[in-house]
């Protein structure tokens, strides 16, 4: 595959559910593997329930700004459905590659009752409908079943090395943990990496 | 996590603005760091703890800004290079003594960082801090990219070595708040031989203001020569541009992308700064001469523009007419921070092209789809916060008092009280320990017709940041209020750091902890110690506190920060809804729980009617079950 030069990766996602760690792993990897990497974060009040995001921009020949101008995201990422839908609406275009979890994190308005969360199939036409390709990942449930919900980024990145849109092997994310996670860490991380793997792989 | 010593220099690691700041200080030889945590500069000081040992530097969070500058000055003028970092709103703590260490000068290299926040992401103003350099007549430096932070930070201390004076280094969220590769040079080891010996009489003192002041311009006017040969300045674009944009710091990227995408490379040049005050004059009025249209892009105050302005004043008849495009003109927005498509449509504008940004079939495709589905997403407290139910029971205690009772707020986490999760309990919210200072006020107006209680909140860490002079002052004043110290063990906000009451150093060492309830007694005041999360005696105490007027009282709220106790310590209950006991909107409670209490691990069931826990957001603190009037909440021992 040709890869496109920048490369332009959104990860999106609620406060607290590990974005920031998710898209630094993605870009020590492509670092070690020789390219211009930026990230930029918009994480005002990160644990605290807002929407967060992180632009990933991937160069063999420059460094990119921070920020990926409206309409040209290459690929999303999201670890909650509806701030994927929020990312799409703003930087999406026909060609955009759509990977999110399907569990929702509900906004205060919808927890308190005053609002509606969008039904699974609501979620699924859209995203079929503004992107090329669109993957919904049960990332949270494959986390639970390992036993801890907040693997469920692992669960992803494991599905977006194993979409083939990134140009990086599972080889080089797996390397990335080894030289940054305590031992006892490593195991169920690498776990939930290649559970998010095998995932996209059997569709 | 890999540390900013972890790869050979040599090597490209990926490094966030503020981290890249760090390790250019080390490559420097740095002795000192320090700081109170604020973003976006936190882990600056942040990163440095976690080398400190290895490095052999010493590193501190200092009780506030105008302290840590003082600490870091003191290395300074003992021979040791120091940097100091802070947010905006710490630079005005640190700029009484900075708007005299400016005149007395300095000896070892001292950087100054500000970090500042456009659009107040995680800030309560925004503040352009970049006038205050000029005010104080120093070099200040903006770096546009990750490298340019990291060796910037380094040669700043050359600078600063050079003319005896500090130096600031203003950077901006997206560029502390970034990542970048970075390629690494070596690190130094620091000086060993600190000692105060001044060569000169008064050396470190105002002694001579005028004389003092003199030489500060002497010092101005080197730095401007030395920045006329600043490799952090350049020029890019054709000989005789239609369009010169100046820009600096974060501007660069999007001024880049920009002309890029709209395929002016070869009409429109980018005069990048990196020394934006004083202007290497010469330089600009070079580049200026070669065009009759500029455009200014800059973060956030027409700062550049101004300082540009001043310069083709001064310079008027040799350069003939000149138009300048920017915040002033319209052509970017005048608030908030930029982007790269506002970039691209100030310079459309400028030019009078237009650019679609996304196809306008995707666009109203996208926007059918999705518009009713994206709902705001505001922010709050987290589940099993120790605030929201501090401020549950402040509410209760101001409607059972029924005088009319108000909190004035402070900053820290519990600002956002001020919004529905904290049942928009804090009225006011301005500066680090203003909550308690306007208690000092609004407390001494009885003679002036005033009869409401005033309840005034603090965290453990602003409490000791700035509001111990507020409490002394109430205190001799005999000022009539109550301060509740949220005491959650941890300056939350920032990313848990240590404070003098956590009994941790910076480097995680065991360091003595200053008493709270000890330090209130020993000023003769009258103090409580509640657990939030028993909301009826927190109530009643504050009630009774309420009653006790003509002085000041202290109820400390002690319970550890949600995600703190998350990462220490297991969940105490489990917590579910007993779905026969719940009756949803028949029980006459108009959805007390969730429509009121608003926690993100309880919520309202649209298909069941009733409420229902969110196993992975719920913390299991355990609160709610005493909201529920039908006692459907159940809390069992986890």
């Amino acid at each position: 595959m040709k890869e496109k030069d920048p490369l332009n990766v959104i990860v999106t996602g609620v406060g607290g559910q590990g974005n920031v760690l998710l898209s630094q792993l993605i870009g020590r990897a492509l670092v070690r593997a020789g390219y211009c990497v930026t990230i930029g974060e918009t994480y005002g009040a990160s644990q605290r329930g807002g929407a967060v995001m992180s632009h990933v921009r991937i160069s063999r020949q420059a460094q990119y700004g921070p920020l990926i101008p409206h309409g040209q995201a290459d690929v999303i990422l999201g670890l909650e459905p509806v701030e994927t839908l929020r990312v799409l609406g703003q930087y999406g275009n026909p060609g955009v590659t759509v990977i999110t979890n399907s569990r929702p994190v509900y906004p205060l308005a919808v927890a308190v009752g005053a609002a509606r969360y969008p039904s699974v199939e609501e979620i699924a036409r859209a995203l079929e409908e503004l992107s090329s390709r669109a993957w919904l990942i049960n990332a949270t449930e494959i986390a639970l079943d390992l036993g801890a919900s907040i693997l469920a980024n692992i669960v992803m990145v494991g599905a977006l090395v194993g979409a083939g849109v990134l140009p990086l092997a599972p080889e080089e994310i797996e390397l990335e943990f080894q030289e940054s996670l305590p031992g006892d860490k490593l195991d169920l991380n690498l776990k939930a990496f290649r559970r998010g793997l095998a995932e996209i792989k059997a569709r | 996590m890999t540390s900013i010593i972890a790869y050979e220099p040599g090597a490209s690691q990926l490094l966030m603005g503020n981290e890249a700041i760090a390790r250019g200080a080390l490559e420097a030889g740095l002795g000192l760091a320090s700081a109170y945590p604020g973003n976006p500069s936190s882990e600056i000081i942040g990163s440095l703890a976690e080398v400190a040992r290895e490095m052999g530097i010493y590193v501190e969070w200092s009780v506030n800004e105008k302290v840590a500058l003082e600490v870091a000055a003191a290395a300074s003028f003992a021979g040791v290079r120091a940097i100091v970092a802070m947010k905006q709103n710490g630079l005005n703590v640190a700029s009484d003594f900075l708007m005299n260490l400016n005149l007395t000068g300095t000896n070892a290299g001292l950087v100054l960082v500000v970090c500042d926040d456009p659009s107040g992401q995680s800030s309560t103003n925004e503040q352009d801090s970049r006038p205050i350099a000029k005010w104080a007549e120093l070099p200040l430096l903006e770096p546009a990219t990750f490298q340019e932070a990291k060796d910037m930070a380094k040669w700043a201390f050359e600078l600063s070595e050079e003319i005896k004076n500090v130096c600031v280094l203003r950077s901006v969220t997206r560029v502390s708040h970034a990542r970048g590769d970075v390629r690494l040079g070596e690190t130094k080891p620091p000086s060993r031989d600190a000692r105060f010996a001044p060569t000169m009489l008064g050396q470190f003192t105002p002694l001579l203001v005028t004389l003092k002041h003199n030489m500060l311009h002497q010092k101005l006017k080197r730095v401007r020569e030395i920045f006329e040969s600043s490799p952090f300045n350049w020029y890019t674009g054709p000989e005789k541009p239609e369009l010169l944009i100046v820009t600096c710091g974060s501007g660069w990227y999007y001024c880049l992308e920009a002309v890029k995408v709209l395929g002016l490379e070869s009409s429109v040049g980018i005069l990048k700064l990196g020394t934006t005050w004083p202007l290497p004059e010469k330089l600009v009025l070079e580049h200026l001469a070669r065009t009759d249209k500029v455009l200014v892009v800059e973060e956030v105050d027409p700062f550049l523009e101004g300082n540009l302005k001043e310069l083709v004043g001064d310079n008027f008849s040799a350069l003939g007419p000149l138009t300048f495009y920017g915040k002033r003109s319209g052509h970017l927005p005048s608030v908030g921070e930029l982007d790269p498509d506002q970039v691209m449509g100030g310079i459309g504008s400028v030019l009078g092209r237009e650019r679609v940004a996304v196809e306008p079939e995707y666009s109203k495709k996208a926007q059918d789809l999705t518009g009713g589905m994206v709902q705001s997403r505001m922010i709050g407290f987290c589940a099993g916060c120790p605030h929201r139910a501090t401020l549950w029971s402040v509410k209760n205690a101001l409607k059972l008092d029924g005088r009319g009772g108000f909190v004035t707020g402070d900053i820290g986490c519990y600002t956002m009280g001020l919004g529905p999760t904290g049942f928009f309990q804090l009225k006011t919210a301005q500066a680090m320990g203003s909550g308690a200072g306007l208690a000092c006020g609004f407390g001494n107006l009885d003679k002036l017709g005033f009869a409401q209680p005033v309840l005034a909140v603090c965290g453990d860490s602003t409490f000791f940041h700035a509001a111990i002079p507020a409490l002394i002052n109430g205190v001799y004043n005999q000022a009539n209020f109550t301060l509740i110290i949220l005491d959650n063990s941890a300056t939350a906000m920032t990313g848990f750091q240590p404070h003098p009451g956590t009994g941790a150093s910076a480097l995680g060492e065991p360091a003595p902890s200053v008493d709270l309830e000890g330090l209130c007694r020993s000023l003769g005041i009258q103090v409580e110690v509640t657990d939030p999360f028993d909301i009826q005696d927190t109530t009643q105490k504050l009630l009774d506190l309420m009653q006790h007027d003509g002085r000041v009282r202290v109820l400390i709220s002690r319970r550890k920060c949600a995600i703190v106790r998350a990462k220490e310590e297991k969940a105490a209950y489990k917590v579910r809804v007993d779905s026969v006991r719940c009756r949803g909107e028949s029980c006459g409670c108009a959805r007390l729980c969730t429509r009121v209490f608003q926690c993100p691990g309880l919520i309202w069931d649209g298909e069941s009617q009733t409420a229902k826990i969110d196993e992975v957001i719920c913390s299991g603190c355990g609160v709610c079950a005493d909201i529920c009037p039908a006692s459907a909440i159940i809390r069992e021992a986890a």
